[in-house]
Formats: structure tokens, C-alpha cells, sequence
């Protein structure tokens, strides 16, 4: 027990600021794939064919390929692409990406592959009917969208962004391969220094069940929340 | 873009997939047995038994497979015992390490898609084999694997092009799969583009076999 007590002698402190660095990543990273799924499923829904095309190889590609492969493009061409973006607009110093972003970019463009097939799925088994009434009562675009089928959708994808979550929450232990301190990072350390990965790497997998435990029964409330009258 | 590296790399990473394609199908068919042991125990009366069952599928859908791996390879040669039986001269190789934990991985997702296959077989199926006479092994594998197979394929075809992403994990225990030799690439020419191109396509052309292999299968057991 001595291994994790706070203080210099132990390192809970690390491992507690490790998981506080998992959550961020995790919450990031969604964010940045709500905001992919945001651009991508009007382009999976339009009826324009290369529209369709564009989006549906970005989830085809990312859903394909391992979420390590993605991982390493972006930290070992991040940094490149931006320069190679800098220098266009003349500036031509280096510059250094730090692992934070690099992480959460690209577990947030996977993670928004997986979104986007959730809001396509959701929005396309809302009843036709509702679109219809909206064209009739002659609704404006944002009070349709945000007030007719924003609040349908969520209710229907709810349960599948919690998948999509599990699946984020457990990418970003693979970010520990750019160096970002997260658990698996911090569990890489200790194990080392102390001789001990049996015991660390066993604690970053209890710390990971807490942290889905936790998410999952916050989820399930919010799912009450958003099927009331149902 | 960097035609001459595309080129040279290719065959490369043309032999590692053999390293994924053996890492994969090893892990697929074991994990196959070990989820349908699983799946078979959590249907199970018995309160102890199946909450046992429910307990691994828990435990290894809630955690990363990175720390799986991990806790098996770097974790388990701590254990001083363990060193001196037999099970050593397996979990001393990086490659059986990578299979245990994937096999553990996967299992624990198949045990939950033959689950839900089970229940959603109607019980008067069930009933009518009874009533036929029949014992209850028989009605197990004639009856209820059949359907169940059914059933659960197109969750299955998800699985193995999960499980066939996850082997890109068994480079961080130093085996030599595609993303080991892309990585492996990468990080001696930085050129992460045109290396991550063709992993990639490799990668999605072995999705698309399996997705087109499914879909095969679905079509050909389908309800007449």
C-alpha cells in the first residue's frame, strides 16, 4: 500500500494527476470527434453523391485502420504538417506540437468517425413525418434543427455515445506512446522505477474500470433525462 | 510524396502482415472457444456461475487492451513462482503473450454476442425439440448453436475487424506485426505519410475481405 500513498515516498499523487490527464484527453478528444461528426453527417446525408463519398471514406479509413497507426501519423507528422503550413504563410521557425494536442486530435478524429455513424443512424430513424411537419408549418432551419430534431436525435444516440465514450476513454491509453503522462504513461514510470508492473499496471486497470463505472452511471442518468415521456 | 520509399517499404510490410494475420486468426479461434465457455456459464442458473462470467466480460471490456497486454507480459514474469513452472516457457515470448491477452480481449466481447444471441433464440424452438424427444446436448448444439451462429454474425464481423485493429497493440511488446514495421519505418525516414498510406491500405484491404466474407456467410444462412 505504500506504493500508492501520496507524498514523495508513494505515487498516488502522480497516478491520481495521471487519471485527472486520462479524463481531460478523453473529454477533448470527444469534443474535437462531436465537432468532426458535426461537419461529416450532413455530408453522409446529403444527396449529392461526392459529398457522400468524402464522408464516408473519412469513417471508412478511420474505422479500418488501428487507432495505433493514426496515432503515429499525427505525432510523427504533426508538427511537420503545420510547418509545412507556416512556411506557406512565411514563417519558418520549428514548431513543436505538444503531446496533448497531438493526442487528443487523433483520438478525436477517430472518435468522431464513430460519432458520425451514431448521428447518421439517429437522424435517419427519426420519423419522416417530423421533417415533413416542419416544411409545412414553415419552420427556419436553425428552430427545425435545434428544436425538432436535435432533441429526437440525442435521444436516440445517447446509448450509442456511450459506446462511442467506452471506445474514446480506452483510446487515450494509447496516447502513452507520445509521452503524454496519462495512467498507462505514469503506471510505465512507476512499474519501471519501482520494479513493480504487476502491481501498477493492475492498478491502471482498476483505475480505468472506475473511471467507466463512474461514466457509465452518469450516462444512464442522462439517458432518463433525455427520454422523459417516453 | 516519396515514391521510391512507398515502393521499397511495401514488401516490408507485406511480410509483416503475416505476423497480423497469425496474430489475429490465432487469438479469433481461441477467443471464440473462451467466449462461447463464457457465454454458456453466464446463461447459467446458478447466481455464482454467471455472475463469475459476467465478472470477465466485465473486467476485460472496461479496461484498455494496452493494459492487458501489459499486466501479461511485463506483470506476470514478476510472479517468482511462475517462473519456475512450465507456463514460463510460453509466457516468456512476447508473441504467446500478445495472443493470451488478445484471445482474453476478444473472448470477453464474443461471450457478450453469443449471449444476446441465446436469448434472442424464442423458446418455443426449444420447446419443440423437447417435445421431440430430444436430449438436451443435442438440442444445444443442433438447435441453439445454429441460430445463435446466425444470429450473431454480422456483431461478429465487428468484432474481428475490432480484434484485427487491436493487433497493431502486439508492436509495444517488441513483436514486428505491420504497425511494429511502420512504426519501425517511420521513425528512421520521418515519412509518416506516405509509410501510414500503405499500412493503411493494407489494413483496410483485409477489413474489406472480412467485411465481404460476413456478409457472404450472412447470406448464406439466412432463413430460407
Amino acid at each position: 500500500m505504500d506504493l500508492i500513498s501520496f507524498g514523495d515516498n508513494g505515487w498516488g499523487d502522480e497516478l491520481f494527476v495521471a487519471a485527472l490527464m486520462t479524463i481531460a484527453v478523453a473529454i477533448t478528444a470527444m469534443l474535437i470527434g462531436f465537432l468532426f461528426a458535426l461537419i461529416f453527417t450532413p455530408l453522409k446525408l446529403s444527396k449529392y453523391k461526392i459529398l457522400n463519398l468524402i464522408a464516408n471514406s473519412y469513417t471508412t479509413v478511420v474505422r479500418g485502420v488501428p487507432e495505433l497507426l493514426v496515432i503515429y501519423l499525427f505525432f510523427f507528422g504533426g508538427s511537420g504538417a503545420i510547418m509545412y503550413v507556416a512556411q506557406i504563410f512565411g514563417y519558418y521557425d520549428y514548431i513543436e506540437i505538444n503531446a496533448f494536442i497531438t493526442g487528443a486530435t487523433s483520438i478525436g478524429i477517430i472518435s468522431g468517425a464513430y460519432s458520425t455513424e451514431v448521428f447518421r443512424g439517429a437522424i435517419q430513424s427519426i420519423d419522416k413525418g417530423q421533417f415533413e411537419a416542419c416544411h409545412v408549418l414553415g419552420l427556419k432551419k436553425y428552430i427545425y434543427f435545434f428544436k425538432v430534431i436535435m432533441p429526437q436525435m440525442l435521444r436516440l444516440a445517447i446509448p450509442n455515445l456511450s459506446n462511442v465514450w467506452q471506445i474514446t476513454l480506452k483510446d487515450t491509453s494509447l496516447i502513452s506512446v507520445t509521452g503524454l503522462v496519462e495512467i498507462m504513461r505514469q503506471s510505465y514510470i512507476a512499474a519501471g522505477s519501482t520494479r513493480d508492473p504487476l502491481f501498477f499496471y493492475s492498478f491502471a486497470a482498476l483505475l480505468y474500470l472506475i473511471l467507466t463505472f463512474l461514466s457509465m452511471k452518469l450516462i444512464n442518468r442522462l439517458e432518463k433525462n433525455y427520454s422523459r415521456g417516453y | 510524396m516519396d515514391l521510391e520509399l512507398i515502393i521499397t517499404s511495401f514488401p516490408k510490410l507485406l511480410g509483416a502482415t503475416l505476423i497480423t494475420l497469425k496474430l489475429l486468426s490465432a487469438s479469433l479461434f481461441f477467443g471464440l472457444i473462451l467466449g462461447l465457455f463464457f457465454a454458456i456459464l453466464r446463461l447459467n442458473k446458478n447466481k455464482l456461475v454467471s455472475g463469475f462470467a459476467y465478472g470477465y466480460s466485465y473486467l476485460f471490456r472496461g479496461t484498455p487492451l494496452l493494459v492487458q497486454i501489459f499486466i501479461i507480459y511485463f506483470g506476470l514474469g514478476q510472479i517468482e513462482y511462475l517462473r519456475t513452472t512450465f507456463l514460463w516457457t510460453i509466457l516468456k515470448e512476447p508473441y504467446w503473450c500478445a495472443i493470451i491477452a488478445f484471445s482474453l480481449n476478444t473472448g470477453a466481447y464474443t461471450s457478450e454476442i453469443l449471449r444476446s444471441a441465446f436469448e434472442t433464440i424464442k423458446p418455443g424452438v426449444i420447446e419443440a425439440g423437447r417435445s421431440l424427444g430430444l436430449n438436451k446436448v443435442f438440442i444445444f448444439t443442433k438447435i441453439q448453436i445454429p441460430i445463435a451462429i446466425k444470429q450473431s454474425l454480422p456483431a461478429y464481423g465487428n468484432e474481428i475487424i475490432l480484434m484485427l485493429k487491436g493487433t497493431s497493440l502486439a508492436s509495444t511488446v517488441t513483436l514486428m506485426d505491420i504497425t511494429g514495421v511502420a512504426k519501425f519505418i517511420i521513425s528512421t525516414t520521418f515519412r509518416p505519410v506516405e509509410v501510414f498510406i500503405i499500412a493503411g491500405s493494407i489494413y483496410l484491404f483485409i477489413t474489406f475481405l472480412v467485411h465481404n466474407l460476413i456478409k457472404y456467410l450472412e447470406k448464406k444462412y439466412r432463413y430460407q
